[in-house]
C-alpha cells in the first residue's frame, strides 16, 4: 500500500502537467462543442445540444476542408512512404557518397517549411511577369501552362500533395534507412547462399523485417497529414477558404481567429470531428498491423 | 564431393592508414578435403577460420588461389551457384517465418526444371526436419525454440536442398555445455547419415577433436597442421599446435639438450637421442607424468585435486613459468601433506621444440 502511494507521488508532477495542459483543455473543448450560441465576449450560451456539429457538418467550407484533407492523406501517405522506401533502398545499396546523399535528403527536415513553401510558390506561381519555372519547363516540352497556385483545383491539389510529400519524406527516409541498416546482414548472406532471387529477398526478408517501421510511418503519416495546415498557408496564403484549399485544422483555426473568427463552439465541434476521424483511422491501422499475415 | 583448395589466399585492405600492409586473413591454404568427411577447422579467434569458410561458400572471393568442388573450378562462381549449405554462427533463421517455412525457403528459390512440386517440397522439408528431429516443431517460430532446436532448424535448412558441401561456422558457440555435447553428436550423426562433405569451424579444440575425421589447425591465416585428431595430438608439428590441443593444456618447460639428454633445470629427465645440443621448449602432456619416488623430475607440490577416476596434481618447477598440471591415476596420487613430488616421464608424451622457431625437434 505504502509502495503504491509512493509510485503515484512520483507520477504526480507529470500527471499535473498532463492534466493541466492536455486533459483540461480536451474536456473544455468537449464542453464548448455542446454549448449552443456561445458568446465569447459575454461568456454566455443559450443551451446545450448538437447544433454546433450540425452547423459544421452543413458548412460547405468545412466539407471542402474535409475533402481536401482526405485527398491529401490518401495521396501523400502511400506515395511518400513508397518513395521514401525506394530512396532508402537506393541509399542502402550504395557505398560511396551515401553520407552526402543522406544529408541532402535530410535537408528539407531542418529547413523552415514556410520558407520552403515560398520557394515552391515561386516555382509554381504564374504572375503577370513570369510563368514560373515549372511552367517554363512545361512550355519547353510543348505543354500548356497552368497556374498551380491560383488555377484549377487539381493543379492546386497537385502542388499541395507534392509539397507535403517533399516535406515529410526526409523523416521517413531517415527512419527507413536506419531500419534497413539494422537488418542483420547474415540474413542476406543466408539468402544469397540459398540462391534467393532479388525480388524475393525484398518481399520475404527485407519487407517483413522493416514492417514495424513502415507501419509506424504510415500511422504517424496519417495523423500528420490529417493535421496539415501550415504547409497550405505557406503555399496559398492565409485565406484558404477563398482558395478552396482549406484543411480541417485550417477550418478550426479560421473559426477561432480568422476573418470569420470568434466561434469557439464551431471550432471545438470541428476539432472533435477531426479527433474522431484520426482515432478511427489509427485504430483501423493498428488492427491491420496486428492482423497482418506473418508470412 | 571432394573439395580442393589450391594456394588459397585472402587479403583485406587495411583500414588503419598508418599500417600500409593488407590484412592477410588466409595465407596460402592448400588442402584436399576427401569426399564425405567431416573436417574440423580449428584455431584461435581471428585466425581466418570464418574467412576460409566464406571462401569455400563464395561469400568472399579469394585474392589468389583456386577452389575446386570435385572437378569443377568454382573459384569465381557466386555462392548461389555453388550448391553449398551454410549454417551461420547465429543461425540466421528468418524470425518472421515458421520452422517449416524456414526449411522450405531454399527450395522455393529453385527455378525452372529444378523446382520441385509443392508436395515434393513439403516432403523434402519434412524429411530434413525428421533427420534433425524437429518434426514436431514445424509450426513454431524461431523465437519459440531453444538454442539447440534453432541450430537444428538451421542445419535442416542447409541440408534440405541437398548441398554438395555443408559448412558450419561455430554452430555450437551459443549453446550451454550440455547442449553443446548433445548437438555435436547430432551433427556427427547427421553427417554420417547424409555423407555430405562437411567443414566445421570451431575454436574449441575438444569439440573439433571429438567429431572430426580430420582437423586443420590454423594460426594467423596460416595452416599449421592437418591430420587425424589423435595424430595431431600425439604428434604436433610445433609448439603452437601442441599448446592449442588438449585439456588441461600441455605444460611447457624451458630446457636444454646436452649430450643426448634433456635437462630441465639441472635434472636430466629423459634421453633425447639424436638431437644436437641446444636450448629447447619441452612440452609435457598432463598424462605424461608418472608419480615415482625415484623419478627424475622433482617439483614443489601445490595442490592435489581429486576428480574421481583421475587426480590432478598441481605443482611448480623452476623451468616452467606456469603452474604444472599433471593428471595421474588416483591410486598413485601423492599425499596432500607432502611438499615435494617426483615424477618419471612417459617419453611419447614429451615433445621437444626448437627455442627460436618453435618447430618440433625429432631424431
Ligand atoms: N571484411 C574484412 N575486412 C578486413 N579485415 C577482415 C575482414 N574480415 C575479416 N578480417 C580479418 O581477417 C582475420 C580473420 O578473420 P576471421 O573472421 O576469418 O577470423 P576467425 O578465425 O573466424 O575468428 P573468430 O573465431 O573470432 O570468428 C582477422 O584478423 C580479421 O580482422
Ligand atoms: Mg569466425
Amino acid at each position: 500500500m505504502k509502495r503504491n502511494w509512493k509510485g503515484w507521488l512520483y507520477l504526480l508532477p507529470a500527471m499535473l502537467f498532463l492534466g493541466f495542459f492536455m486533459v483540461y483543455p480536451l474536456i473544455d473543448v468537449l464542453i464548448y462543442s455542446f454549448e449552443e450560441g456561445y458568446n465569447s465576449a459575454s461568456q454566455t450560451y443559450f443551451g446545450v445540444g448538437l447544433y454546433n456539429y450540425s452547423y459544421v457538418l452543413h458548412d460547405p467550407y468545412f466539407l471542402q476542408a474535409v475533402k481536401n484533407t482526405f485527398l491529401l492523406v490518401i495521396i501523400t501517405v502511400p506515395l511518400s512512404t513508397g518513395l521514401a522506401l525506394l530512396i532508402s533502398l537506393g541509399l542502402n545499396s550504395i557505398k560511396p557518397l551515401r553520407n552526402l546523399f543522406q544529408t541532402v535528403y535530410f535537408l528539407p527536415y531542418v529547413t523552415n517549411t514556410l520558407a520552403v513553401g515560398l520557394v515552391f510558390m515561386i516555382l509554381f506561381k504564374k504572375t503577370a511577369y513570369t510563368d514560373g519555372m515549372i511552367n517554363l519547363l512545361i512550355h519547353a516540352f510543348g505543354g500548356q501552362s497552368v497556374d498551380f497556385i491560383d488555377g484549377p483545383y487539381w493543379a492546386k491539389m497537385f502542388v499541395m500533395s507534392l509539397y507535403t510529400i517533399w516535406v515529410v519524406m526526409p523523416f521517413k527516409i531517415l527512419i527507413l534507412t536506419s531500419a534497413l541498416a539494422s537488418v542483420n546482414p547474415d540474413y542476406y548472406r543466408a539468402a544469397r547462399v540459398d540462391a534467393t532471387p532479388k525480388v524475393r529477398i525484398f518481399t520475404r526478408i527485407t519487407l517483413p523485417m522493416i514492417s514495424p517501421m513502415i507501419f509506424y510511418l504510415v500511422i504517424t503519416g496519417f495523423i500528420g497529414a490529417f493535421k496539415a495546415y501550415s504547409d497550405e498557408v505557406a503555399l496559398f496564403g492565409t485565406n484558404l477558404n477563398a482558395a478552396g484549399m482549406n484543411t480541417i485544422v485550417g477550418y478550426v483555426y479560421d473559426m477561432l481567429y480568422g476573418d470569420s473568427g470568434g466561434y469557439p463552439s464551431y471550432a471545438s465541434a470541428a476539432a472533435l470531428i477531426l479527433f474522431a476521424i484520426v482515432l478511427t483511422i489509427t485504430c483501423v491501422n493498428l488492427l491491420a498491423s496486428k492482423r497482418r499475415p506473418q508470412t | 564431393m571432394k573439395i580442393v583448395l589450391e594456394h588459397l589466399t585472402k587479403r583485406f585492405p587495411n583500414r588503419n592508414k598508418k599500417v600500409r600492409e593488407d590484412v592477410i586473413a588466409v595465407n596460402d591454404f592448400s588442402f584436399e578435403i576427401p569426399d564425405g568427411q567431416l573436417i574440423g577447422l580449428l584455431g584461435p579467434s581471428g585466425c581466418g577460420k570464418s574467412t576460409t569458410l566464406n571462401l569455400i561458400c563464395g561469400l568472399e572471393t579469394p585474392s589468389s588461389g583456386k577452389i575446386y568442388f570435385g572437378q569443377d573450378d568454382v573459384t569465381n562462381l557466386p555462392p548461389e551457384n555453388r550448391g553449398v549449405g551454410f549454417v551461420f554462427q547465429n543461425y540466421a533463421l528468418y524470425p518472421h517465418l515458421t520452422v517449416l517455412e524456414n526449411i522450405l525457403f531454399p527450395l522455393q528459390n529453385l527455378k525452372g526444371q529444378n523446382r520441385p512440386s509443392k508436395e515434393d517440397m513439403l516432403r523434402r522439408a519434412t524429411e530434413a526436419a525428421k533427420l534433425v528431429r524437429i518434426d514436431s516443431l514445424l509450426e513454431r517460430r524461431p523465437s519459440e525454440l531453444s538454442g539447440g532446436q534453432q541450430q537444428r532448424v538451421a542445419i535442416a535448412r542447409a541440408l534440405v536442398k541437398m548441398p554438395r558441401v555443408l559448412l558450419l561456422d561455430e554452430p555450437l558457440s551459443n549453446l550451454d555445455a550440455r547442449l553443446r555435447l548433445q548437438t555435436r553428436e547430432e551433427i556427427r550423426r547427421i553427417q554420417r547419415e547424409t555423407k555430405i562433405t562437411t567443414v566445421f569451424v570451431t575454436h574449441d579444440q575438444e569439440e573439433a577433436m571429438s567429431i572430426s575425421d580430420l582437423i586443420v589447425v590454423m594460426k594467423d591465416g596460416v595452416v599449421q597442421q592437418i591430420g587425424k585428431p589423435q595424430d595431431v595430438y600425439d604428434d604436433p608439428v610445433n609448439l603452437f599446435v601442441s599448446k592449442f590441443l588438449g585439456t588441461p593444456p600441455i605444460n611447457v618447460f624451458a630446457g636444454r639438450v646436452r649430450g643426448g639428454q634433456l635437462l630441465l633445470g639441472d635434472d636430466a629427465v629423459l634421453p633425447a637421442p639424436g638431437i644436437p645440443d641446444q636450448e629447447v621448449w619441452a612440452g609435457i602432456r598432463p598424462e605424461g607424468f608418472v608419480p615415482d619416488a625415484n623419478g627424475a623430475l622433482q617439483c614443489d607440490l601445490i595442490q592435489v585435486e581429486v576428480m574421481g577416476r583421475d587426480t590432478s596434481v598441481v605443482c611448480r618447477h623452476g623451468a616452467c613459468e606456469q603452474a604444472i598440471r599433471a593428471i595421474v591415476a588416483s591410486e598413485a596420487r601423492p599425499n596432500a601433506g607432502e611438499t615435494k613430488v617426483r615424477f618419471a616421464l612417459k617419453p611419447n608424451k614429451v615433445h621437444l621444440f626448437a627455442k627460436a622457431t618453435e618447430a618440433r625437434l625429432s631424431a
